[in-house]
This record gives structure tokens, sequence and C-alpha cells, in this order.
């Protein structure tokens, strides 16, 4: 089967031009383009909150291969994807595959793509394009069909996309006993999913819900996309929480507003961790683990208060993986320890998490 | 932290390549030894496989060219009292030795202890059973499997499982005697034959068209552990991997499949408690997440070295640090010298493994593909597209194929070849597909995931689209698609019917050229520090730049297949280390990822890449070298020089004219009449008629070479005009187009070899060797003994005047090899390479002058002392003997000829030729008869000529069996030796029996005509002894040598000492 293949211009900000195919919708945008290199995946990692507002690069060169399952659902989310919808603003890549093959695939991706109204291009020399990411830091970009006149680019970091991504109302996901109340900055669904199946209720709320007068036994601050210092009810909300002495599990974004909340601060990577191969040390030992990540933002190690220590560090860049408070119930992790998609090495930090809440 | 109190190790290595056991060990032993060494530690190696780097002086402190066997080893361990032993980087025969050593107690004796995976969870891995309960304890799924220690119990347990089954055996390299039975017949046939092997077999549920996927991780004592590379085979479940098409990463698996197999591997390894790396196989159905784990291998294995040059993750080298004790976290990257060695790499692009089958070079071997491992080499292809890695791959192949399509392959029955794959199986998809079945169709014969099919099929379409036209009516855009799917220049000419250079100047003048692009193991997220180097038409931009001034590359030597084997690839490395030290800049070209010259620390770049025209001007162009060296990687660079010099390439040695000289019969045939040099007369034919006129007029026997064509045809001997057409009637078309080369076959003549390095025409260095078998054994099969023991000085004076005369007429400069019959002391040219030959380590190590390292040097200019008299004043002897792998070739017959059949070779050293030709022997897995010998010894004059070697025998205590006629020409010479039946004569006491119950120790059998291809009484009985694992014997000469060193030299008194105590 040929498709019909229409051009379609890609511009970063520094002007950069790369021209490839389109797939998925004819939609002109604009977004801060970042790389995974992630090989396997696509279903999820579109579907993270975490990537809102970006465009993403994909540096596996062959997507597509085995298609997108359906909208099934179980306890009341998707089934196969983390979230509502895609949140990438575009998708862009090297090899696309017209035709997929899986038993549990019901469209293309470029259908799926489609029906999200997320433009996707491909045939672009995407190792090109990470190294000028690499080499220059992340920066902005946009898909052009056409002849059409480039957009003014819109950095998305500049707004609270935390806001964009949370839920309105609370919802509650009745298990067991114990309740987790869940900070909802772009929650992925495997975190929801990763305490059901040890049968703990979930109480969602909100990014910016004042929920400290609710019954429950944890508090998990999500991940989520930007810029954590947007975040600063819920780092507010956070600071309250200390003073319960109740356990907190905060995950990358999550993990990056408890620092706030403690009194450490968060810097800019210059081209962040996308990836499914990070390593991370815990401190103190020999132990390293192959984490899931995605975050553009960091916790600055050195400006943690006494009362906190590193918990994780990356083996690659020393950059902080997570810190853990000495002597309270209080971690986080810059990992997604839920990967989906990735190693599930640091599942034990949901049980761990658990213990202290029993 | 590394554990300070090992101060010495002892390595084993893994012997001659064989079919399931190749170069790779070359590769997982050398980078063992460089990680030890690096930290100061001692090494000793045992490898009799001469031509491997790992015994190159130095790497290892010291060298055993003795066999790998417990009895051996133990006397090394005795001798060297080493701290610790590494079992795990010389394959199935490392382990398996290790394992006997660990169980006959002699470890624990002398006090050595096993570094890394403890024995006990070796045996967890090696032994089905004890695997079975391991993995059930774990929780994780085996397939459904029972052992059983007899046919009747086999039958029993086949139909609880309901057919087909699978039947395998415990502890066997690449699948040896395993198979699908789909029917009791089948399955009683199966298991007879692996019965006469192993005691206990299994009987296994057949998971049939469930995706096969390989895992390679990595565990250190800390209890970290990655996956590093994931592989999917393109072949379902029932091609056994070394069979399969392999890519990594895996294509066709979501992320929730793919971490799931991921975790599982994990477990089941810090389940088994392995330390270093290992291998973890998968079945996977295709319609659910259901999986079951195959096996575990816990060493360095084929498919770990594929994985290492996929990734770029040094996982040899890894993984001996890990033994010694380091943590995963104290490692390095290597690649990118600032990230840590403890993570998975991320590719971005794809790697397609494609296996290499030589299957045309054996008589009545079945082509089909199966459980069973019949290739003998492979090739990696790199791209950014699954199109453009197939067609690399198989251009890489050295098959004659420009590509999948384009090829004109005609197929019988083409159902048939989707539904039972031999080797050609990839075009008969194609062709299929240019057939119009359907995709459904082909998916249901070949149960290959559509995936895949679908990207054939790409390649199909895209090929239909260009079909016919001229070259200038296909546009840019459709070019430069062509491109990206991976068709060659050429093919695209073929299709266009135009020339390569035509379409290779047209794509240039749009611009349509290769990217360089980089492998990095982070997938460009961090910088790379190393030249890890791929071309791909899917890319804009060059990872590298390309400035240097002092470039030299050195063309390797392309996929394993038989005649070509890692000889070749130790002349390449050579020949770039000695580049290193002379401070040039080395660039390598090679696409076998079984090889040392494809470590990336071995050259300034690695390409690793197509080594063919297009693809070493492509690299050529970008790079601007000094020029190239093509004499160091055998037949495949060598075949390059004419058309590189011809585009103006400088090729560095021998000018290219000179090697055409030698390389056309026509021209090097002129050449020795003009110097008077003899050779056996020969003439180029056109037809059946002339054929059997020149036969006539030099009288039979003949030599019969076909002209090449894809589907190959053997060469022959004909001793009759009857068999001389029958032979061209039937195996090739003789036309003005497919000429045949015809020459006298000269018989009961000796074959000799100098191997020689020669400057401006002059002899520099030389060496001569002689073979233990008469002429008419191919060089590649023969054992070789340096220096030569039984050959006139007469006639090595004539082969040295004959080598200079040739060297200077053919102003080389650079290593060669010419190839010589001699009778009484007439001397005969049959062959002259002006290139290295295959005995370049052999006589390089066993003279101890490095004749790669002064070759290389003489073709840079350097001016060195010429070497006097090289091959005649050694106080030792090294003896080469070929390996074959016949058992593992069902249905070959095992037998010597004019076409090479050997898959490797091993050399050693003795005080003597008995001792070093005994040693040799037992290198290559041969069994000292203890009892009964069983002879049948042909035609009448042979039948005398053995009579004094029985005689010997006899007197040694042996007991004879012998077929009729064999055993009455002994007993008229007061021999004696009990009658068995032949095979066909269907009667007992039979041969057939007396091989399968174990009753015969050793085969001697002589077969009357050395080239008839016939399912006789003698096949029958060769084969038989082969599928029994018989020692046999096929050659008059010898089995006369085998006769007289057995009564000169008793077992006992074979020395165990090391290469430095010899030179």
């Amino acid at each position: 089967m040929t498709l019909e293949k229409r051009k379609v211009k890609f511009i970063l900000e520094d002007g950069s031009v790369f021209t490839g195919f389109s797939f998925g919708d004819e939609k002109q945008t604009t977004g801060e383009v970042v790389f995974n290199t992630g090989m396997v995946g696509y279903p999820e990692t579109l579907t993270d909150p975490s990537y809102k507002g970006q465009i993403l690069v994909f540096t596996y060169p062959l997507i597509g291969n085995y298609g997108v399952p359906g909208d099934e659902r179980e306890d009341g989310f998707f089934k196969y994807f983390e979230s509502e919808k895609i949140h990438v603003q575009g998708l862009i890549i090297s090899d696309y595959s017209n035709e997929y093959s899986h038993w549990n695939a019901k469209r293309s991706l470029s259908s799926w793509l489609e029906e999200n109204k997320i433009p996707g291009i491909y045939g672009i020399d995407t190792r090109k394009l990470t190294k000028i990411l690499r080499e220059q830091g992340t920066m902005l970009g946009q898909i052009v069909f056409g002849d059409a006149e480039p957009q003014p680019l819109i950095d998305p970091n500049a707004s609270n996309l935390v806001k964009e991504v949370s839920i309105d109302q609370p919802v509650v996901y009745e298990k067991g006993l114990k309740r987790i109340a869940l900070i909802d900055c772009g929650v992925k669904n495997n975190i929801i999913r990763a305490f059901l199946r040890r049968d703990i209720t979930v109480l969602r709320f909100p990014w910016n819900y004042d929920f400290l007068n609710e019954k429950f036994d944890g508090i998990l601050i999500s991940n989520g996309p930007g810029d954590p210092k947007m975040c600063a009810e819920t780092i507010e909300n956070v600071k309250k929480a200390f003073t319960k002495n109740i356990p907190i599990l905060g995950i990358c974004l999550g993990s990056q507003i408890l620092g706030l909340a403690a009194g450490a601060d968060t810097y800019k990577l210059k081209y962040g961790h996308r990836s499914q191969n990070q390593p991370c040390m815990e401190s103190g030992t020999k132990r390293c683990y192959i984490t899931s990540q995605n975050h553009g933002y960091a916790i600055d190690g050195d400006s943690l208060p006494q009362d906190w220590r590193e918990w994780f560090f990356n083996n690659n860049d020393d950059t902080n993986e997570g810190i853990i408070h000495i002597s309270k119930p209080f971690f986080g992790a810059q990992f997604h320890p839920e990967a989906s998609p990735g190693p599930d090495d640091t599942e034990f930090i949901f049980d761990m998490f658990l213990r202290a809440v029993e | 932290m590394m554990n300070k109190n090992i101060k010495k190790v002892l390595i084993l290595g893994s012997g001659a390549i064989r079919i399931g056991q190749a170069g790779e060990f070359d590769y997982s032993g050398s980078q063992a030894i460089k990680a030890l060494k690096e930290e100061g530690i001692k090494t000793i190696l045992i490898n009799p496989n001469i031509a491997t780097i790992q015994t190159s002086d130095y790497l290892a402190d010291e060298i055993y060219f003795i066999p790998i066997e417990p009895y051996f080893v133990e006397q090394v361990i005795q001798k060297e009292e080493p701290d610790g032993i590494l079992l795990s980087f010389g394959g199935q025969t490392a382990l398996n030795t290790g394992v006997a050593l660990f169980e006959s107690g002699v470890l624990d004796k002398y006090d050595v202890s096993v570094l890394g995976t403890p024995v006990e969870a070796i045996l967890k891995t090696e032994d089905r059973a004890l695997f079975a309960k391991e993995m059930r304890e774990a929780n994780l799924k085996i397939p459904e499997s029972k052992a059983v220690n007899d046919v009747e119990e086999a039958v029993a347990i086949a139909e609880k499982l309901g057919y087909p089954v699978m039947l395998r055996i415990a502890y066997a390299l690449g699948g040896l005697g395993s198979g699908v039975a789909r029917s009791k017949d089948e399955l009683v046939t199966l298991a007879e034959k692996a019965f006469s092997f192993a005691d206990q077999i299994l009987i296994e549920e057949y998971l049939e068209g469930w995706k096969e996927l390989e895992y390679e991780v990595v565990r250190d004592r800390y209890d970290n552990c990655i996956v590093v590379c994931s592989m999917e085979n393109v072949d379902p479940m029932g091609i056994h991997t070394g069979e399969s098409i392999v890519v990594a990463p895996v294509q066709t698996l979501t992320a929730s499949e793919n971490f799931k197999l991921r975790s599982i591997s994990i477990e089941a390894i810090r389940h088994l408690g392995i330390i270093g790396e290992c291998n973890i196989q998968f079945g996977f159905d295709p319609f659910s997440e259901d999986y079951r784990i195959i096996e575990v291998n816990a060493r360095l294995s084929r498919s770990s070295a594929l994985a290492s040059k996929a990734t770029g993750y040094p996982l040899a080298f890894v993984a001996s640090k890990l033994v010694l004790g380091y943590s995963l976290t104290e490692l390095k990257n290597m690649v990118t010298e600032e990230t840590s060695a403890c993570f998975e790499p991320a590719l971005d692009y794809i790697v397609l493994k494609f296996p290499r089958w030589d299957l045309q070079k054996f008589r009545n071997v079945r082509y089909n593909i199966g459980s069973e491992m019949k290739s003998v080499g492979e090739v990696m292809a790199i791209g950014r597209t699954f199109e453009e890695a197939l067609q690399k791959a198989i251009r890489m192949l050295n098959v004659g194929a420009d590509g999948l399509v384009g090829n004109d392959l005609e197929f019988k029955d083409i159902k048939k070849e989707l539904s039972q794959p031999t080797d050609k199986r990839m075009f008969a998809i194609a062709e299929a597909l240019l057939q119009d079945i359907s995709i459904e169709e082909i998916h249901q014969l070949t149960k290959i995931n559509l995936w895949f099919l679908y990207k054939i099929r790409n390649i199909v379409e895209l090929s239909k689209t260009i079909k016919g036209k001229k070259l200038d009516a296909v546009s840019e855009f459709k070019l430069r698609e062509a491109k990206q799917k991976g068709f060659s220049d050429k093919q695209i000419a073929h299709f266009t019917r135009t020339n390569e250079l035509t379409v290779r100047e047209k794509r240039i003048k749009l611009g349509i050229v290769p990217s360089v692009k980089q492998i990095d193991t982070l997938a460009a997220e961090y910088p790379a520090k190393t030249n890890y180097l791929y071309l791909t038409y899917n890319g804009n931009e060059d990872d590298v730049s390309f400035f240097y001034k002092n470039q030299v590359v050195v063309l390797g030597s392309g996929p394993y297949s038989i005649g070509s084997s890692v000889e070749f690839d130790w002349c390449c490395v050579n020949s770039i280390l000695t580049l290193n030290n002379l401070n040039y800049d080395t660039i390598m070209i090679n696409c076998n990822p079984e090889t040392v010259s494809t470590d990336y620390d071995i050259c300034n770049k690695l390409y690793f890449e197509e080594l063919t025209f297009e693809r070493v001007m492509d690299i050529y162009e970008k790079e601007n070298p000094i020029g190239l060296i093509v004499s160091m990687g055998g037949q495949v660079p060598n075949s390059l020089a004419m058309p590189l010099t011809a585009a103006n390439v400088p090729i560095l040695g021998t000018h290219p004219n000179q090697i055409d000289m030698a390389e056309n019969r026509h021209k090097f045939s002129n050449l020795l009449d003009e110097q008077n040099i003899d050779q056996p007369p020969w003439e180029e034919l056109t037809s059946i008629p002339e054929a059997e006129k020149f036969a006539d007029k030099v009288g039979y026997p003949v030599l019969i070479r076909p002209s090449y064509v894809l589907s190959g045809a053997a060469m022959s001997v004909a001793l009759s005009k009857t068999e001389l057409h029958d032979y061209l009637a039937k195996a090739s078309d003789v036309s003005k187009d497919h000429p045949v080369v015809i020459s006298k076959f000269v018989t009961g003549a000796k074959e000799l070899d100098i191997d020689a390095v020669a400057v401006e025409g002059e002899l520099f260095c030389y060496a001569i060797s002689e073979h233990v078998e008469n002429a008419g054994v191919h060089s590649g099969d023969a054992t070789i003994v340096l220096p030569p023991q039984r050959t006139y000085l007469e006639t090595m004076r004539r082969i040295k005047k004959i080598a200079r005369k040739i060297a200077k007429s053919l102003k080389i400069t650079g290593p060669f090899n010419i190839q010589f019959l001699a009778k009484d002391n007439d001397v005969m040219v049959i062959e002259c390479n002006l290139r290295a030959s295959r005995s370049f380590p052999f006589v390089s190590k066993v003279s101890k002058l490095n004749f790669i390292d002064r070759a290389t040097k003489l073709i840079m200019g350097e001016e060195l002392p010429i070497v006097e008299s090289t091959s005649f004043d050694l106080d030792y002897v090294g003896v080469k003997a070929p390996q074959f792998s016949f058992t593992r070739l069902k249905g070959s017959d095992p037998v010597l000829g004019v076409e090479m059949v050997s898959t490797g070779e091993v050399a050693c050293i003795g005080d003597d030729f008995n001792e070093a030709f005994l040693k040799s022997l037992l290198s290559v897995g041969f069994k000292m008869p203890e009892k009964n010998i069983l002879l049948s010894t042909g035609p009448i004059e042979n039948k005398a000529d053995f009579i004094k070697s029985s005689k010997i025998l006899a007197d040694l205590g042996f007991k004879f069996y012998a077929t009729k006629g064999t055993a009455d020409f002994m007993k008229s010479h007061k021999v004696e030796a009990e009658v068995l039946y032949w095979p066909l004569e269907n009667k007992e006491p039979n041969i057939l029996t007396y091989l399968s119950e174990g009753k015969i120790d050793l085969v001697i059998n002589i077969p009357k005509n050395i080239d008839k291809e016939e399912l006789d009484n003698d096949y029958l009985i060769r084969r038989k002894a082969v599928d029994s694992d018989i020692p046999l014997i096929t050659n008059l000469q010898l089995a006369k040598r085998f006769t007289e060193a057995v009564l000169r030299t008793p077992a006992g008194k074979l020395k165990t000492k090391r290469w430095s105590e010899y030179v």
C-alpha cells in the first residue's frame, strides 16, 4: 500500500529546518522539542501527561510496528493508556510502519494520532535532531504544512501545564480500607493501578485541591508536566501536610514539589531525561536500578535542607534522582517506579511507601 | 571491589571452529584476557585454535596449544597452579570441560576457584531436569517436558502431550540431535539416533508458530541486574536461533510484553545465581502474553557476541570484570567514557543478523533448516529501516545476491519452500510475493510475523515500480526511496538494465549519498568517544568528521564460511595492530559479528559495513585514506581489488593488475609457461563433447570446476567418461556463458604449500608445509605439517625457486601463497594467491615469525632485513588438523574430496610429528581407540598399502572387524579380522548394528571412488559412524600415519608444554 505522502516541515527555534512526511493529523503546531530514547512503548509514552506542551522526538527509528490497542476501560480508565488522551503536541520519527501487526491492536498509530488531532512527521534524521537538542539544549519548534507561515513560538513552560492536565473534581477509586490521597498533577494511570492492585483506595484530587481535611493514610504527589515552581498551591499544601506526619511519596514532578516544599531548589536540565534506561544509584549502597524517566527539571541535590538526604542519584550524570527525610516517612523518586513504559526495577518503592502507611 | 586474592587465572578457550561454536569465542576470550591483564592478573590460556587472536603472544601470558580435555587441563593446572579458572568464555567446550573437572574433584584438589557463576548454578542451566525444577520453584513457565530413558517411554509421553513434539538432548551445542516429530514414526527415528549420543532425552510440547526471543542479562555479585539487549527471531519457534534471521531490538512486542520478559529474565537469572553474563531464550505466544522459558546459557554465547556488537556494549569485557568481583556501577561505559556501565543500551538503529550457510559444499545434505544448526557463519547489518538492514545483510553474505530481489532464483515448488524452509527462505518469500501469493497465506505457511512480511513486501513492491524502467525515468524521489530501502546500485542497475557505475554517478549527482552514523549505546543522549560506525540512507548528517590525513583501510573477511574463517580475521587484526604501531590511523571494514576485528578498540574507526564495491567506495570517498589493504581478509576483499583500482582507489601492496594475473586462469597459465614452471594440463570448455575430448587427451581422472552460480554446483572428480558425462549433464549448464574448467587430476602426488612474504618482487620470508594426505584432498581439509617431515630437500629447493620466480614476475609486495603438487621431484603449481592464506597464522605462530606484521610493514614501505631459511631449523613440529561438523549436517557424506568441507582447524606443537599429530587429532574431538577397529579399505591397492599398518595395530592389541573383502585380504596376509555384513545386506552381524551398539571404537573406511555421490554401503558406514560419535578416518595416508603415531607415542606420553617452551 502506498500512502499519499505529504511533505511537511519541522522548524527549530535556532532556525534548523527538517523536511519529512506527514502522518496522523495535518495540523500546524508549536511546542517544546524533547527526545525520548525508549525503544518501545509509544502508546504509553504519548499518553503520559508529563509531555503536555511538548513535541516529542523518538530516537528509535521504527515506530508504529504493533499498532495501537483499543479504548477498553478498567477501573474507569483506559486499560492500555496512561491517561485519557495523547498529550504531546506533535510526534517526530524516522520510519513509520504503515502496516502493523499485533493481536491486541485495533488501529494504526497514524489513525490514532488523527483521532486525537495530533500531527506526526516521519522521514526525519532524528539522530541529527537529537544531537542538536543534546548540544544546544531543549528548544522550541514547530510543525509547518505546505507553504503556511510559521507561527510565533510559545514556551509551554511559561504557563501552568499542570492545571491543564489535572482533573477538575475529585474522583474516588474504591478498593480496600487503606486510603491514599493522590494529588493529580498529571498522573499516569499506572500509578493509580499500582495502588489498586495492592487493594488500596485512591482519592484522586485536583492539583490545587485543599485535601488535607479528608481522611486518608498517605499522600502521593504525582508526576506531571513542566516547571514544578508553577505549582505554588500544591507546594503550599505539601508544606502543610508535613505537619500531619503521614507518609508522603512524590514521583517525578511530585518529587520536585516535595523538594521545593522541604526548602530545596529545582532547576531546568539542559535536555532532560526521557528514556527507559537511566541508572539510579541508591545512596550509600552498591545497588543501581534501571529506571524509566521523563523530566526536564530536577532538584538541586546540594540545596537539600539538613533533615533531608539524597536517596538516589543518576549514575550517568550524578543529578538527583530521589530524596528522603532522615526521620519522617517522606520520600521522593525522580524516576517512575510505575514504569509503563519501562523496567519495573523500582516497583518496590510502592511497597516501601505502603509499609510506611501501615 | 576486585577480589585481590586472584593473581593467576586459567582461561579455557573453545577449540576449533565448528557449526554451533564459531569465532565468537575468540572475541569473548580475547576480551576476558584484556580485562584480566588490566588488573595485573597473570593469564594462562588453553586453546588449540592457533588462528585465534586470543592465542597471540601479546595477549595471554602463557598459551597451551593442546586439547581442551580434562586430562590435559589437569596437567596444566598441576603445572601452573592458577588461583582461578574461567569457564564461561570458551563456549560449550569450556563449560563442559570445567564441569567435568569440578565433578571429578580436580578443581578442589588443586584449590582452583571457578570465577563467576558457580558450577552448581551452571549445572542448573545445563541439566534439563534440574533447570525445570528451578524454574518451577521460581514460578516461571517452561515448556511441558519430560525426561525419558528409552524410545518406548518417549512415545508414551508424546502421545500424552499430543503431536507435534520436540525432542531435545541436554548438554548439546547448537541443538545437536534435537528435532520436531509430527508422528510416532518420526519420533522413533529421532529418538533412536538421540540415544546413541545420550542416555536421556526430553520430549517437550512444541510451540509451533510462537515468537522466539532472546534477552542478554548481566548480573554482578551485588545483585545489580541489567538486560543489555533484546533480540527477536524473524523465524518463529522451531527454527534454531543460529539458523534464524534475528533482529535487535525486539520489533513486534509491546512495552508491556517486552518489559514482562525483561522482568522474568532478571527473576530467572537471580534465582539461578548467575554472575557475569548469560542469555535467556523465550517462546512467546503471538496471540496473548503467554510465554515459556526455553533455555538459559550461563556463559558468553553466539548471541551475546551479537548483542555486544549490536549495542556497542562490551559484554565479554564487562562480564570478566564482574567475575573478578567488581560491581557494575564501578565500571564505565567504554563508548561514552563518561556514563556508567550499569545501564541498558538504547539503540537508534535496527540490527539484523543473517546466517551464512554453505550447504552446497556437502554431498547428500538436506537443505532444510530447522531445530538443528547448520549455518557456518553470520553477518550483521545495521540500518535505520528494516528493509535497509535486510538488504544490506543479504549482500554481506557474499553468496552472489545483490539484495533481496533481483536474483532471479527459481523455485520448483514455492509453497513447499515456504512451509519447509531451506537456506533460501527469504528469497522464496520475495518470490512468493512477486507471484501474488497473499501475505496471509505466506504467513500461514511460514508462521513469520506479519510485520516482517509487510516490510519484505515493501521491498518487493518498490522493485516492481522500477523494474523495466529506464534509469532516467526513475524519479529522484523514487531513487532515494530505493536507497532508503536498502537497494544497491547494482540492484537498481539490474532492474533498469544499466550498470552499477551509471547508477552511482546519477545518484551522487542528485546528492543521494549515505550518512555515517555512530553506534553510541545511548541513542545520541551522550556524545560517544569511539568510532563505531555504519552507513545509512535514512539520515542526512555524518556523525564524524573526515579530516584525518594518515589513514589506512584494511578490508575484513566478511562472514565465516567454509574456507574463510577466523584465520583471516587474525590476519586483518594483526595488520591493523602493525599499522597502529607505525602510527597510521586505521580503518576496519567488516560485517561479521563473530570477530575480533569488529571490536571497536582494535582500530581508530570501525565501519560495520558491507564489503561491496559500492560501500567501500562510499567510505573511501568520505575518508580519503592513503590506500586500502585488500590482501589480509581472504578472497572477499581480494576480489574487490580490480574494480576498486579501476575506480582510482589506491590499493596498497601488490598491484591489482598482478592480482588479476594470478586470479585469471588464462593469464596465470601463460605466465607459468613463460617461466617454465609446470602445471597440470587444463582447458576451459563450453560444450560437453569438447570436455570429453579434452579428458580423453589428458587421461582420466579429471577435475571439473563449473562456473560459479548462486545455486552453487560443487567441484568434482571424474574417473571415467561416463562419470564426466553424467556430472556435466546433471550439475552444470555448460555453455559460452557458463564454461567449465577441466584439468588433469594427478593421483598419488604429495601436496605442499608455501606461505610467503615478498617485497617488490623479492622473496622476504617463507614457510613450506607438507600435507599428510595426498593431493585430491582440499588443502583446507588436509592435515598440514610444518616443517615438512617427508619431503625431499630437492623438492623444497625447487619450491623455493619457483616461489622466487613467481614473486619476481608478479612484482609481489605483501603476503602470498602457492600450492604445489610434487611427485618424485617433479613440482607443479596448482594455485597461487597474492594474499594471505588460511595457513598464515599457523606458520606465523609455529615459526614465531609474524608474517602479517612483516607483510604489513613492507606494504607500507618500511625497510626490514630479509629473513633467511625460516622453515628449516625448528626443533619441534607443528601439525594443523581440520575440524569437521558432519554430525550437524544430517545426511551429509563425511568424506574428503576436492571441495572443502571442514569448518575449522586446530594446530598443536610437539617434540616430533607423532606427538603433535596425535594432540591435534585429540583437539578436534578424535577419541583414541581402545580396542575395536572396523576396517574397510577400498580398492585392492589400498588394501595392500594398509596391510603393514594393520599388522602394527594387531600387534598393539587391537581387534579388527572388517567387511568381507577386506577381511579375506587381511586373512591372506595373516591378520585376523571378524567379518561383519555390509549395511545393505541386512544380515547380522551387521556393521550398522555394531556401530549403534558402540562395539566399534574407530572406523577406517577408505572410499573406493573419492567422488561418487551414492547412498551406498560405504556411505552408510561413514554416516553411521559420525551419527554415533565414533572416530572416522577416510584417508589412507592419514590412517597409516595414525598407526605409526600410535605405535611410537603411547597416549600417556603426550606432553603438556607451553608454547613458549618450544620457541
